[in-house]
């Protein structure tokens, strides 16, 4: 079992490694070159050549990746073209931002999920059931920054429950910025908690046909103990998985959702960047979305080899 | 109602409608739209009216016909994307699956590393670069989307090429392209047409969202994601403009998926049942 979780995290570590060398290449080996995308109607041979030697662009790419991924590894992610600044100094308030209304959403999204998942399931073909099925079918299809101004014109402009737009700076207590944030988390909530419990349900009715579930039944044991008790423990692999990758999304989905609410996170001052051709804050942006994604997915394969002794084993 | 002797259930046909009535917004936006889309024609968030159904957006352009251009922008650059990610997904993956050996590992293992990132992030990296220019926005997304049909068309052809008619194919000394569009093509058409729909409804939010964020289409052009934008500061004094655009994004993509469940659920029965 070990040895398989060894195998996993590097695979996961080399992923990341080849996720980093993709992330440059975009933005370093491509024709467009960002000393010309810079200086546009400046443009003239002289200017170029001074801005590529400013920008390095005069050296190798490989020696500028190895400077750039060891300086991203130590923590020094290069300086901002647009304000000079280091990024990492402007990233971390940001990334705590971002961090801290994902793990909000997450630990109301998850325990939700599952616990509707297994409610539709214990009900199967009830009204709720139906219900569930449909609504979560519609969020589905809904973009986010639709929920969100649903959310921001109804709870906030016409009951006036909640601020429209959570501007949090570093300042804010703790108390005020679960207040702030509410509608942003609401929103990434209803945008992820479709697939996941959708999921848990499909997997809890996929077990529920087997037939040690029948000879659970026939024992007369209540059906409630032989969902939780019986079915959940052998469907939580596919759950988790489920849940992690829902995760990962939620991660993405924090982008536009921070747009919408207008909230001082990673995402937008990705997006920003990327406006402003601010390649350093878009790499140091990206590599660190990448890195969640992937560490996710792996902790996902490694809970669901923890879950299922049958994957302990290689094959 | 029946189509191709397959019954149309409920959701499928209302699906097909919804994809009807957007396309034909979409071809004949010119011929319906009252009024050009960037023609300034009343007061800027003039009430709806008899001549202006929807009211008037931001600069006193008409909010229908600006709807109906926008449905021309997103449902086109949505479909070319699609479009160009299939043919690179199903000649890289059923070229892949019919090479094998290193040539599939190479390619496998170069999609595997694209799919472990996020694509709407991939994406923003390139643009940083390169810009919003709609021909780097359709060629970057087609690249990026074009790793998911790779792995379905891989998967298909996997087992079709292992049957014996493209074995004879193969001994009768057949290219490679032969193989792929006369040989393996036609099996694999079902599950591929379904995904069609799959990959268009993502490519369709992917647009949108980017075009929400400022980094897809930029103006004059309209387009349902950057009306949103342009449009969304207006909840604030309760005007409800920018829920046209956004609606009609989900009303299209949940009109995508109807039709979409429909295709697989006759696929998983198979052939030839008229349940």
């Amino acid at each position: 079992m070990l040895r398989m979780i060894g195998l996993r995290l590097a695979l996961g570590v080399m992923t990341l490694f080849g996720a980093s060398v993709l992330i440059f290449a975009g933005t370093e080996i491509l024709p467009g070159d960002l000393a010309s995308a810079l200086l546009q109607n400046n443009a003239t041979p002289e200017n170029l050549a001074t801005m590529r030697e400013q920008l390095g662009l005069d050296r190798p790419a490989v020696v500028r990746y190895a400077a750039w991924f060891g300086g991203a590894l130590q923590g020094d992610l290069g300086r901002s073209l647009a304000s000079e600044r280091p990024v990492a100094g402007e990233l971390a308030p940001r990334l705590r931002n971002t961090l801290f209304l994902a793990v909000y959403a997450a630990a109301i999204a998850v325990p939700l999920a599952i616990a509707l998942g297994l409610m539709a399931a214990v009900w199967q073909g009830s009204v709720f059931d139906r219900g569930v099925n449909m609504v979560t079918l519609m969020t589905i299809s809904i973009p986010e920054y639709l929920v969100g101004y649903l959310l921001m014109k109804y709870i906030s402009v016409e009951l006036g429950w909640l601020p429209t737009l959570a501007n949090v700076t570093d300042d804010t207590a703790l108390g005020e910025r679960f207040y702030l944030t509410l509608l942003p988390m609401l929103t990434l909530v209803l945008v992820v908690i479709a697939h996941m419990m959708r999921m848990t349900r499909a997997s809890v009715l996929a077990i529920m046909a087997s037939p040690y579930i029948e000879m659970a039944f026939l024992k007369g044991i209540p059906k409630w103990i032989v969902v939780v008790r019986h079915a959940f423990p052998n469907a939580l692999a596919p759950v988790i998985s489920v849940v992690a990758l829902n995760l990962a999304y939620l991660i993405v989905g924090v982008v536009v959702v921070e747009a919408v609410f207008v909230y001082p996170g990673l995402g937008q001052l990705m997006v920003d960047a990327v406006s402003k051709h601010d390649v350093p804050v878009v790499q140091a942006c990206g590599l660190l979305f990448s890195s969640a994604f992937i560490l996710l997915n792996m902790l996902a394969d490694i809970a669901a080899i923890l879950a299922n002794p049958r994957l302990r084993h290689p094959r | 109602m029946r189509l191709y002797g397959h019954r149309v259930t409920w959701p499928a046909a209302l699906g097909f409608l919804i994809i009807a009535i957007n396309l034909f917004a979409a071809l004949g936006a010119p011929l319906i739209a009252p009024f050009d889309q960037a023609e300034v024609v009343c007061d800027a968030w003039d009430e709806p009216s008899a001549s202006h159904l929807l009211g008037c957006d931001n600069l006193g352009r008409d909010l229908l016909s600006r709807l109906l251009f926008g449905a021309r922008m997103s449902i086109g650059l949505s479909l070319l994307i699609t479009t160009l990610s299939f043919s690179i997904g199903i000649v890289t993956g059923f070229t892949a699956a019919i090479a094998k050996g290193w040539v599939d590992a190479a390619l496998s293992r170069a999609v595997d590393l694209m799919l472990a990132m996020p694509s709407l992030i991939f994406a923003f990296v390139v643009l940083s670069v390169l810009g919003t220019d709609v021909a780097v926005l359709v060629v970057t997304l087609a690249c990026l989307d074009s790793t998911r049909v790779f792995r379905l068309s891989r998967a298909l052809a996997m087992n079709i090429v292992a049957l014996e008619y493209v074995e004879v194919a193969r001994l009768r000394g057949e290219g490679l392209w032969w193989i792929i569009t006369r040989e393996v093509l036609p099996a694999a058409r079902a599950p591929l047409i379904a995904e069609f729909g799959l990959r268009f409804s993502f490519a369709f939010l992917f647009v949108a969202a980017l075009s929400f964020l400022g980094l897809g289409i930029q103006p004059p052009d309209a387009d349902w994601g950057s009306m949103v934008r342009d449009y969304r500061d207006m909840i604030n004094l309760g005007i409800s403009a920018p829920f046209w655009p956004a609606g009609a994004i989900a009303v299209l993509t949940i009109g995508v998926n109807f039709v979409v469940d429909w295709l697989l659920a006759i696929q998983s029965r198979g052939h030839g049942e008229n349940a």
